[in-house]
């Protein structure tokens, strides 16, 4: 489902897009990293998470073909690399954009990590190229975050694959995430520990209705087609539930629509999520404003008095300052 | 209740395995080469035990000690340990010149000197103070040994601030609780060894990597109900066990449950450890006051039900006391709220307090008005794996978790996306994960209630 | 968020226009502040596509990157920033004061005062947004640490001459930022933020046209409401796909990219071609001619795409000048021109750059620093501006009421000092213990009392019913002078409204942290000769981008 497309047709478009001169770059940078037969991407594979093992320069190195029809026939592939990868001691091998299937909700998805490396002792890492600078050793936390989730998904579709085999190999808890260096084009990288991404990731799926239970609680003829009318098409988005908080402007290309929707309901997340914190079960504008003015709700809830402590110290502070005296006087 | 029946290979004894450990410990503290030892102490696993063992070893020795801890209340503590275990050991508080800057206790102990200046204690075999007046103290000869208690609370720039002060040092904490803070962000200097707002422990360790660790690896406090869970949700990398075998302890009440909902939870917590008081589903601003009704009669009841516990403290049973028992809560308004609750219904000398506060205190029964109750979010706060840590390990026979519903479903709304800093220590465990996995051993010990 | 600015944010929902945050202004506007609305190139660590930067609102300085991938052209630009913002910053430096201040005698080890001299003002920048600020770091760090041919006649690639130079200032500006209530370095965003609440979200307020849209009315459209324009502002675009409202940068629309400037950029490296292929003066002339066109289109095209935004910080300049200042904006402003001033020494006294990383000490002294002005701000503000006051209230953290009995009182020492009684009557409920110290501003300093218990009840006096209730008993502990009897006006009277906080007014300073060369073995020891090494310029590749 193209989510983008949808926004669109529902009047409300995302400003999502990538600019041509960061896709040009992050795949001029990915292929850097990748030429020579994975020469750079090895050494740096050696050096910050396997010192211990010959260096690949010295090593014999394996890039072996993945190529294959459909996603099925190319996880096949990638299965059928791994394993001989790994009954080949001794040997590093790289293996350039794999695809890996993993069960979600019952039914499979195929994922693509930039790559995976079988070190000469059968263990299995995964490898993130971004586009992102390293500077200093240090890069933007929220891009890292995001990258160690994305890893820890490849990290459990490998196990899932390795345990398969028999003896199963290790797959590493260590990424390696390849950046550029500086302001340079030249790669350098980190090993990112994802043991928690991985555990965290784990649970979700374990706890993700199964796909075809949330068709069945769907209504009958429910189908997200942008070339439907559009209030067709907003009425089957408002049949799934959705929670909008303003961190989904900049995660998904419907967040527009449902903040238009979630403003007209008068949802008070719609100022963000920490808002609602302190004002209990009112969830709306009208209801907080009418408990805060003493029109509505219950003197004995204690978000509602809180509410109403809070409307009388900011109209009294507003009200000292508005008298014009220069003078705050009951607080200086 | 669920089986908590830990596999138990036959061969653990709990006794041998902590007098090995501590052995070990003494022995690279006194004699080892390192200039530092660093030991991880899970909850109750007697680490002020060793740290008074410690000092007096090194006292015994014959080299200055001066002992480091985070707080006032941390030191007098010490001292009044000290002062136990050998009345004639001279010993030298060092206190700020505040008003009432020590407990009065102190000033019955005969051979320790307080002063608000360092050099009026020169010459004492062990000289305690807070890292903060530490931080003041210039000396021209360093100690030759020091102790740093709670190392885990202390923030690497506190460390900087007094490692000039000693030669070597022994640092005793535990990692799984709260950890220290900043009041400003810190993120630029995040990945540097020696970035100032983390723990003193992370800096020292990333420094001198080679440095001996040690583990206590039992806990004494809590029961085996409780070790097993607590380990593996706040320590999983780092288990340790219970002291004590399921059977060791018990707890029961001479009057018979009259049904309720806070009856219920209570002999289901007397029976198997854990109890889950669970209240309808809904939002509600922090001091919830059902809940906090529901946290005061869960302690009026324990009260007016005649406790009883046995241990292998004592064979004969102890009275389940208002001093022996504790509620813990994430705010400060909510403790105030229980406290004011609890008034209410004539309860004056239970414990109430914030999870920061309760670090490092023991009780028998501890009542928890969980983080995450009616919140309609959830923050990093309230997902703070040691907070939860805290208040499910401060417990030596039960615990029992008052909450609203549907925590779980809110956990689902907030999935992990903590931002991720290169070449920092991953700390274990993640809060969400660690609140998933408290949330499912609760769910087992639930009792239902609407008030 | 405490519940009175979510009070205000949903007042801003239901009214469509923003609310009061602040009912006075919170941070130094310079008289004369440089505004810099940079863009930058996507996918590429920090390389500059244009800017505009200067003081006067009606004439900016338009800097331009053809071709952001052009060594050459990205030193010009850096050399041209150099050229308009060295001189602002430098005419501040020249201009000094005598002040005192305490050092460390190193002989006596005693704090002494010494005279120096005290930058009489400083320069000020003013970015639109947080990343804006991100942005002048990222500049300050790629240009510190560059060669000049002067400085190193072997350098493969020497920076025109001011660039480090200036690299160190914006450095020193983006560290300042850092510093809770510095006013060096201001973001537009923050600044509206802080002083406004609007209808939407902390978020969304990082998008300066959003954020002014709530807060100030379009002339042309006065009956939109803040909602509706900010929605505008946020996605309106024209029928050629582009954005109404331009993003305040540094980062540019993917759509500007695809269909504006990647062609512009296109046609120029064309032109360029074209133009060190001509074979005779007469087709150069020519190809030039083409150039130049090619290089104004896309000057014209970035000034399209900063023009917007540059208005609109000086229009949220004009609407902060409104705002009364705050009492204590002035003395923070000062310890930003102890910042500047100190920065300024260093570079005189021929210090090198600063370091890519802090040293254990370095780090320790700012967090500390840091954690101290968070303090004296959110102490300052509130003592400041009542609006502010209110949420501390609230919070438990102050209460303020009025007097309804004084008693006076004495300590028992031998030369009994006064210590009054005073009743206070509050609806706060402020978290107080025994003995919990409490303060109040009197004459600009804090004056201390301690808490020791509610008001017993009624006690028949007229200060009418419910006494009791609320109201709760002080003990003024200092300020009254040295004599038996405390000084005229410093203590309360009756039927005074008085304000005490539970937080101090004013903050101590730390503990004294080790020398650098101190540094103790647990943070790594000494620095050694590994210090003394000027830190290497940046390794260079055909392919850098700065």
């Amino acid at each position: 489902m193209d989510k983008g497309a949808l926004a669109s047709a529902l009047g409300s478009p995302s400003v999502f897009g990538q600019s041509q001169f960061a896709f040009v770059r992050g795949n001029a940078f990915e292929a850097r990293v990748k030429a020579d037969g994975g020469a750079e991407l090895l050494r740096l594979v050696h050096e910050r998470l396997d010192r211990g093992a010959r260096p690949p320069a010295e090593a014999r190195v394996e890039v072996p073909d993945l190529s294959a029809t459909g996603p099925e026939g190319r996880a096949a592939r990638t299965s059928l690399a791994l394993r001989e990868a790994t009954g080949t001691p001794g040997a590093w091998t790289l293996l350039d954009h794999p695809m890996l299937a993993l069960e979600v909700a019952g039914s499979p998805a195929f994922l693509e990590p930039d790559a995976v490396v079988v070190h000469p002792d059968g263990t299995w890492t995964v490898v993130e190229i971004k586009s992102f600078p390293m500077l200093d050793g240090s890069a933007d936390p929220a891009k890292v975050g995001a990258a160690a989730r994305q890893a820890a998904v490849y990290v459990l579709a490998l196990e899932q694959v390795a345990a398969r085999l028999d003896p199963a190999p290790r797959v590493r808890h260590r990424v390696l995430l390849v950046c550029p260096k500086d302001f340079s084009n030249l790669p350098t990288a980190s090993a990112v520990d994802v043991r928690k991404q991985r555990a965290v990731t784990d649970r979700q799926l374990a706890r993700l209705t199964r796909i075809d239970e949330i068709a069945d609680a769907l209504p009958e003829g429910v189908c997200f087609s942008p070339e439907q009318p559009a209030e067709e098409l907003a009425a089957s988005v408002e049949a799934v539930p959705a929670t909008y908080a303003p961190e989904c402007l900049s995660a998904c290309e419907l967040a527009f629509h449902c903040r238009a929707r979630s403003r007209e309901a008068g949802a008070v997340t719609c100022l963000g999520r920490p808002v609602r914190a302190e004002l209990g079960g009112l969830s709306t504008v009208g209801d907080v404003l009418a408990a805060a003015r003493g029109e509505a709700g219950d003197p004995d809830d204690p978000a509602v008095a809180a509410l109403r402590r809070a409307a009388r110290l900011r109209a009294e502070a507003l009200a000292t300052a508005g008298a014009g005296t220069g003078e705050v006087s009951a607080c200086r | 209740m669920t089986a908590e029946t830990l596999a138990a290979p036959a061969a653990f004894d709990p006794g041998a395995e902590a007098a090995r450990a501590t052995a070990a410990i003494l022995h690279d503290t006194l004699h080892g080469t390192e200039r530092g030892v660093v030991v991880d102490s899970p909850p109750g696993a007697g680490k002020s035990t060793l740290v008074v063992r410690a000092a007096l070893e090194l006292a015994g020795a014959g080299r200055p000690l001066m002992v480091v801890a985070q707080t006032n209340a941390q030191v007098d503590d010490l001292v009044l340990r000290l002062a136990e275990k050998n009345p004639d050991l001279p010993v030298g508080r060092l206190h700020s010149s505040d008003a009432d800057p020590y407990d009065k206790a102190l000033d019955a102990l005969e051979n320790v000197r307080k002063s608000a200046k360092a050099g009026d204690l020169a010459g004492l075999a062990v000289v305690l103070s807070t890292a903060a007046k530490w931080a003041h103290v210039t000396v021209d000869e360093p100690w030759r040994h020091a102790i740093v208690d709670e190392a885990y609370q202390m923030r690497s720039d506190s460390l900087l601030a007094v490692a000039g002060l000693f030669e070597r040092a022994l640092f005793v904490g535990d990692p799984g609780q709260l950890d220290p803070f900043a009041t400003v962000g810190s993120e630029q200097w995040a990945g540097l060894a020696h970035d100032p707002s983390s723990s003193a422990v992370t800096t020292l360790l990333a420094h001198n990597p080679g440095l001996p660790q040690h583990r206590l690896p039992v806990s004494w406090r809590l029961p085996a109900s409780a070790a097993r869970l607590v380990s593996d949700a706040f320590y999983p990398y780092t288990p340790f066990r219970s002291g004590t075998d399921h059977g060791d302890r018990s707890l029961a009440f001479a009057v018979p449950s009259d049904g309720s909902g806070p009856d219920r939870v209570i002999d289901e917590a007397a029976v198997s450890g854990w109890g889950l008081l669970e209240l309808p589903a809904r939002h509600t601003p922090r001091t919830d006051p059902e809940a906090v009704r529901a946290v005061a009669t869960v302690v009026r009841r324990l009260l007016d039900r005649e406790g009883r516990s046995t241990s292998e403290r004592s064979p004969d049973p102890a009275p389940l006391t208002a001093a022996r028992i504790a509620v813990g809560t994430a705010h400060r308004d909510q403790a105030a709220a229980v406290r004011a609750a609890l008034a209410g219904l004539g309860v004056h000398d239970v414990t109430v307090d914030t999870a920061n506060r309760l670090q490092g205190r023991e009780y028998d029964v501890t009542v928890v008005l969980h983080p995450l109750s009616g919140r309609p979010d959830a923050t990093a706060f309230h997902l703070e794996t040691g907070r939860l840590c805290v208040l499910t390990s401060r417990h030596r026979h039960a615990c029992i978790v008052v909450c609203r519903e549907g925590v779980d479903d809110l956990l689902d709304d907030y999935p992990s996306t903590e931002p991720v800093q290169l070449g920092t220590l991953v700390k274990f465990p993640d809060g969400w994960e660690a609140n998933h996995a408290v949330l499912a051993h609760l769910a087992e010990h639930r009792v239902a209630w609407r008030p | 968020m405490s519940l009175i600015t979510t009070l205000a944010r949903l007042e801003a929902v239901h009214t469509g226009r923003a609310q009061p945050a602040a009912t006075v202004r919170h941070r130094h506007l310079s008289d004369r502040p440089m505004v810099f609305v940079p863009l930058i190139t996507a996918g590429e660590a920090g390389a500059p596509l244009g800017a505009l930067v200067g003081t006067d609102r009606d004439a900016p300085h338009l800097l331009v990157v053809p071709q952001p991938r052009d060594r050459d052209l990205r030193f010009a630009f850096l050399a041209e920033l150099a050229d308009i913002v060295l001189p602002h910053v430098e005419a501040y430096a020249e201009q000094v004061e005598a002040a005192e201040r305490t050092e460390t005698d190193p002989e006596t080890d005693k704090r002494v005062k010494v005279e120096v001299d005290l930058c009489a003002d400083a320069a000020q920048l003013v970015v639109p947004s947080r990343a804006g600020i991100d942005f002048v770091r990222l500049l300050g760090r790629s240009m510190r640490f560059r060669r000049t041919a002067e400085q190193d006649p072997e350098t493969p690639h020497p920076a025109p001459p001011r660039v480090p130079l200036l690299g160190r200032w914006l450095t020193h500006y983006g560290e300042r930022a850092r510093v809770p209530g510095s006013s060096l370095l201001l973001a537009m965003t923050d600044l509206l933020g802080r002083h406004w609440a609007t209808g939407q979200s902390t978020l969304e307020d990082q998008h300066l046209g959003a954020l002014l849209a709530w807060i100030a009315r379009d002339p042309e459209h006065p009956g939109r409401t803040g909602a509706e324009a900010a929605r505008r502002a946020e996605l309106a675009r024209d029928a050629d796909g582009q954005l109404l409202c331009p993003p305040a940068g540094p980062a540019t629309d993917p759509a500007f990219d695809n269909k504006l400037l990647a062609p512009a950029i296109e046609r120029y490296d064309r032109a360029r071609t074209a133009l060190a292929a001509a074979e005779d003066g007469l087709e150069a002339d020519d190809r030039l001619g083409a150039l130049t066109a090619a290089e104004r289109e896309i000057r014209d095209l970035v000034e399209s795409r900063t023009r917007p935004t540059w208005d609109a910080v000086w229009r949220g300049l004009d609407l902060l000048r409104e705002l009364p200042v705050g009492a204590h904006v002035e003395e923070r402003w000062t310890r930003d021109r102890w910042s500047f001033t100190s920065h300024r020494d260093r570079i005189l006294s021929g210090e090198p750059p600063q370091p890519r990383r802090d040293d254990a000490v370095t780090a320790a002294n700012k967090l500390a620093t840091r954690e101290r002005e968070q303090a004296r701000l959110e102490a300052q503000e509130a003592l400041d501006d009542p609006l502010v006051m209110a949420g501390r209230r609230l919070a438990g953290e102050a209460f303020a009421g009025e007097v309804v009995d004084v008693v006076m009182a004495y300590s028992e020492s031998k030369r009994p000092s006064p210590r009054p009684l005073v009743t206070v009557r509050t609806d706060d409920r402020p978290y107080l213990g025994e003995r919990v110290k409490v303060y109040r501003s009197l004459g600009g300093k804090p004056q201390t009392a301690e808490y020791v218990g509610p008001a017993a009840p009624d006690d028949g006096s007229d200060a009418g019913a419910g006494t009791g209730d609320g109201a709760l008993v002080l003990r003024i502990t200092d300020r009254m002078g040295r004599g038996k009897e405390p000084e005229a006006g410093s203590v309360p009277e009756k039927g005074d409204l008085v304000c005490f906080t539970l937080f101090e007014h004013e903050q101590r300073g730390g503990a004294k942290l080790p020398d650098p060369e101190q540094t103790p073995w647990t943070h790594g020891g000494p620095p050694g000769e590994a210090a003394a090494v000027p830190e290497a310029a940046d390794a260079q590749t055909e392919e850098d981008v700065l």
